[in-house]
């Protein structure tokens, strides 16, 4: 049933309250601050009561939907499933303060510098940085290290960054950011990267390489030694984007294929929730050559095996995030990699790429796959000629797929593939909830012939229907006016 | 050992065999043989849920807490209302990724979108985005703001921003290849306008704060004017918590206002996650980085909430993009408005008293101490202050000796205190004895 629900300010009446504060042990210093630098009106907030405020997020709630909620098989992004002891468990350091003494925060040292040290180990890399707060956050604080390399070497000319055009739109957007002019080389045909186009790019300007592997399209890089080699050989690094890490843990690992210095996004290979849009975590990890570079400050150990917090690295980048990262997020991703240990972070990748690849091979003929080849932890699916051609596009699947109870994959991305819909199971679903999607997948294909106004009037569970996006950028309103 | 795969193996193997494969190896053809790892990952083994449990109280025993903590700086501790955490826990929420199906994500876009209307009714200004990383990183992208509306690459900064925050901006600056200029601060620890005025020739704005770094309130009306005066734009960062009490960004005239939301209800939890929420005028509200909720119709007429203004963002623009970001801090910003609505315009302004009452009944306190002295006795301050004392040094060690996280010592010998609404004037006393007694008594 459609139905609006009200704004949490259309609730307010006046007087209502559901804070309290203690009474104020204090004297009145409100006389203290010159009027000129008071507030000369109350502030607009909802005066409501905790019952009625708590029924509003309640069913809020909802009207949303999350990985407990149901198969949410977006591509790129690993929903896979979030444990809950880790939320229980990330909230026992709730209460410490970022500036103690570092004889009093050891503890979180201790944890943050074991984990640095596990990643470290996954990625085949030398030294890890929690700072960076997610997946772009961290491409930037990464591409910064290839700056500071090439300018400390007093290399000023090599101001190109070479992204492939199925690359995220983080990558040219953090080359840019730091600094970097951006080059899109083409893909090839089977969805890597053209050696060819690749060898044309390099030159003398050529700062480096950001890669995606397994790529966007799920499927694996396999001339990595050459491209790698190819960069190299020009000058140039190589940056590694580590959306898709989850189809390679303890499989291959991004050090040994080559690259110089990478991110990992907590959010999605290491379990952490996405909290709607965050927070994240994305970690860098960099090779020896790099180190000098890494943000401040470094956790490092003292001769009496005490944990502290060294700023005075005179090569570091700087810092590129108040404190020392998203450490919330990052306890609730080593207790992930704890949990799991070795094997059961392999057993994870191996089954998100089973579980990928289960999917795909039944999708075959009923939608069309572009590049049809064992895929890693994710494949890439479109609309057929005729479901084109009865008007039904990629976006009209997608709402379809709502009315079955699914979230639906990412859709147009990568950019490449036309109409793309990126599916990625992961390893939490079991074989009848992949059997259950590809089944609704199926059901819509036979719907697209037998009644294609349907598709089109989908979806008709939620609480609202399709928004009218074009006024909503036309004509902003970001912001409720009553 | 714990697993979070449900497929059995027998079902493993089946799934393999109905794609034509024998082993979990046969997947992973691609990979170059010489490149995979020849042995397993080494890393300590896996843990039951118990042990788990038990190896984080091994972390938390390393840690120290319990006292009394008068430390700001940044990271603030305040009362943090039980249903915050409790809603926020809701796993349709927490368990949902950027809300991009806007059918099935309006609990998430219409929380957003209150939470832009919060920022909005704080600031006062017209338009706000779903939250940047951290109020350092907001400030970063406000240079970006800056740059893109004026097409100037000077811009000036108050010395009194957070060094953490000028830390931050300063990576940025590096390399967007910005021309960072340094406004000192007065003998009364706030913002020289005049030195404003003297550079603004060919800036684009001026980034301040206030309350500054050392807990000065900054006399921003004369900074917004100094900047205006050369056309140049006013980027106000502010403790979120202060605006029940202290004027609002836009009634001094900021065009853009940034901070950290954390003290809305966000647990310290060692530095983040936090909030850093940016709110602007309409004119620059398309200068914002990263995601906007807007408000739109479906075909029935029903009001539905969308991801908007997206021609400014990465995934469209791609290098254009006015900002790389793609996540944010979604449920922060959520439990950031979630204590807006809990305290309402009452709650709002008594904590915001509370805040000064405590704070001037601290530094009372503090300064009745032999050689303790208040660094800028005519500057007006809200939660936090400078104090200037013969050895900050030995007086930190010995707080810590009683477990209080006293006041952060300072560079140049003073200390930085905050009290809030948690500490209590027994406290306070309790603490100036032992710097009083340097301990020794107790
Ligand atoms: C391939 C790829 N790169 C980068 C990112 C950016 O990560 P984040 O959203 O954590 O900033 C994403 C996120 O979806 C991604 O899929």
């Amino acid at each position: 049933m459609r139905s609006e629900y009200k704004l949490i300010f259309e609730r307010s009446h006046e007087g209502r309250r559901a804070y309290d504060l203690p009474e104020c042990d204090a004297p009145d210093a409100m006389d203290q601050i010159p009027e000129e630098l008071k507030a000369n009106s109350e502030l607009a907030l909802p005066e409501i009561a905790e019952v009625d405020l708590v029924r509003h997020y309640t069913n809020l709630s909802r009207r949303n939907f999350g990985v407990d909620n149901g198969f949410y098989p977006l591509g790129s992004c690993t929903m896979k499933y979030n444990p809950k002891i880790n939320e229980e468990l990330a909230v026992a350091f709730d209460d410490m303060h970022p500036l103690l003494d570092a004889s009093m925060s050891q503890g979180c040292l201790a944890l943050m510098k074991d984990m640095e040290d596990m990643l470290c180990e996954i990625c085949g890399m030398d030294a890890f940085t929690l700072q960076p707060a997610a997946g772009a956050h961290g491409e930037l604080t990464g591409l910064m290290h290839i700056r500071a390399y090439h300018e400390h070497r007093g290399d000023f000319e090599r101001k190109v960054m070479i992204v492939p055009d199925a690359a995220h739109g983080t990558n040219p957007a953090s080359a840019a950011m730091a600094g970097f002019k951006v080059k899109e080389i083409k893909s090839a045909p089977d969805g890597g990267v053209d050696l060819d186009a690749l060898r044309a790019a390099v030159g003398p300007d050529t700062a480096g390489l950001m890669l995606t592997n397994p790529s966007t399209l799920g499927l694996f890089e396999r001339n990595i030694k050459e491209i790698a080699k190819i960069v190299h050989e020009a000058g140039g690094l190589l940056y590694y984007d580590g959306a898709n890490l989850n189809a390679i843990m303890g499989i291959v690992r991004p050090g040994d294929m080559g690259f110089d210095v990478m991110h990992i996004n907590l959010h999605k290979t290491f379990s952490t929730p996405h909290g709607g849009g965050g927070p994240g975590s994305g970690p860098v990890g960099v090779k020896k050559h790099l180190i000098p570079f890494m943000p401040v400050p470094r956790i490092e150990e003292d001769e009496n095996e005490m944990y502290y917090l060294d700023y005075n690295k005179p090569e570091s980048i700087g810092k590129i995030k108040s404190f020392y990262g998203n450490f919330g997020v990052i306890v609730k991703a080593f207790c992930y990699i704890r949990s799991l240990g070795g094997e059961g972070l392999k057993e994870a990748s191996e089954n998100a790429v089973l579980n990928a690849n289960y999917v795909m091979n039944k999708l075959r003929g009923v939608y069309d796959i572009p590049h049809d080849r064992i895929c890693m932890h994710e494949c890439v699916v479109t609309p057929t000629e005729e479901m084109m051609k009865n008007e039904v596009h990629t976006s009209d699947i997608a709402k379809a797929l709502i009315d079955r109870g699914y979230h639906p994959p990412t859709i147009y991305f990568p950019l490449i593939v036309h109409e793309a819909m990126m599916i990625e199971p992961t390893e939490s679903e079991a074989r009848e909830t992949l059997d259950e999607f590809v089944e609704a997948m199926k059901g819509i294909a036979e719907q697209v012939k037998t009644d294609p106004a349907a598709i089109h009037a989908a979806p008709v569970t939620t609480p609202v229907g399709r928004p009218d996006e074009v006024t909503a950028a036309r004509k902003p309103i970001v912001k409720y006016e009553g | 050992m714990k697993s979070y795969v449900p497929n059995t193996e027998k079902e493993r193997l089946e799934m393999l065999a109905e794609i034509g494969m024998q082993s979990m190896d046969d997947l992973f053809v691609d990979i170059p043989e010489d490149l995979k790892l020849s042995r397993p990952l080494d890393l300590p083994k896996a843990l039951t849920e118990t042990e788990l449990r038990e190896l984080i109280s091994c972390y938390t025993i390393m840690n120290e807490e319990g006292g009394p903590v008068l430390r700001g700086a940044g990271a603030y501790r305040h009362y943090i209302p039980s249903v915050i955490p409790q809603l926020a826990m809701r796993s349709e929420f927490y368990t949902a990724y950027t809300p991009y199906q806007a059918e099935m994500s309006q609990g998430m876009l219409q929380s957003l979108f209150e939470y832009q209307t919060m920022i909005c009714r704080l600031t006062g200004l017209d338009a706000a985005n779903a939250s940047v990383y951290d109020g350092a990183t907001a400030a970063a992208e406000s240079m970006l703001m800056l740059r893109d509306n004026k097409r100037k690459k000077k811009i000036l900064y108050s010395a009194g921003l957070n060094p953490d925050v000028i830390t931050v901006m300063k990576t940025y600056a590096h390399c967007a290849e910005l021309e960072l200029v340094e406004i000192p601060l007065t003998d009364k620890g706030v913002t020289d306008v005049s030195a404003i005025a003297e550079n603004m020739d060919g800036a684009a704005g001026v980034i301040a704060a206030s309350p500054n770094y050392f807990g000065c309130i900054e006399p921003m009306a004369a900074i917004a004017e100094a900047a205006h005066a050369k056309n140049g734009l006013l980027v106000a960062y502010v403790n979120p918590i202060t605006l029940g009490v202290l004027a609002r960004p836009a009634d001094y005239g900021a065009d853009i206002a940034i901070g950290d939301g954390q003290p809305l209800g966000l647990p310290l939890a060692f530095g983040g996650p936090y909030v850093g929420f940016m709110a602007a005028t309409k004119k620059l509200m398309r200068n914002l980085p990263g995601r906007i909720a807007g408000e739109t119709r479906d075909a029935e007429g029903n009001r539905v909430f969308v991801l908007t203004l997206q021609a400014r963002e990465q995934h469209i623009r791609r290098e254009m993009a006015s900002s790389n970001i793609c996540s944010n801090q979604m449920l922060c910003a959520i439990m950031a408005s979630m204590y807006c609505a809990v305290m309402g315009p009452k709650g709002m302004k008594e904590v915001g008293e509370q805040n000064v009452n405590k704070a001037h009944l601290l530094a009372k306190k503090l300064t009745a101490i032999d050689g303790v002295k208040l660094r800028w006795p005519d500057t007006p301050f809200f939660n936090e202050f400078v104090i200037d004392l013969p050895d900050a040094e030995k007086v930190d060690k010995l707080l810590a000796d009683y477990s209080i996280t006293g006041g952060l010592v300072l560079p140049d010998g003073g200390m930085l205190w905050c009290a809030t609404e948690m500490n209590r004037a027994d406290e306070f006393d309790f603490i100036c004895d032992v710097i009083e007694n340097k301990g020794g008594e107790e």
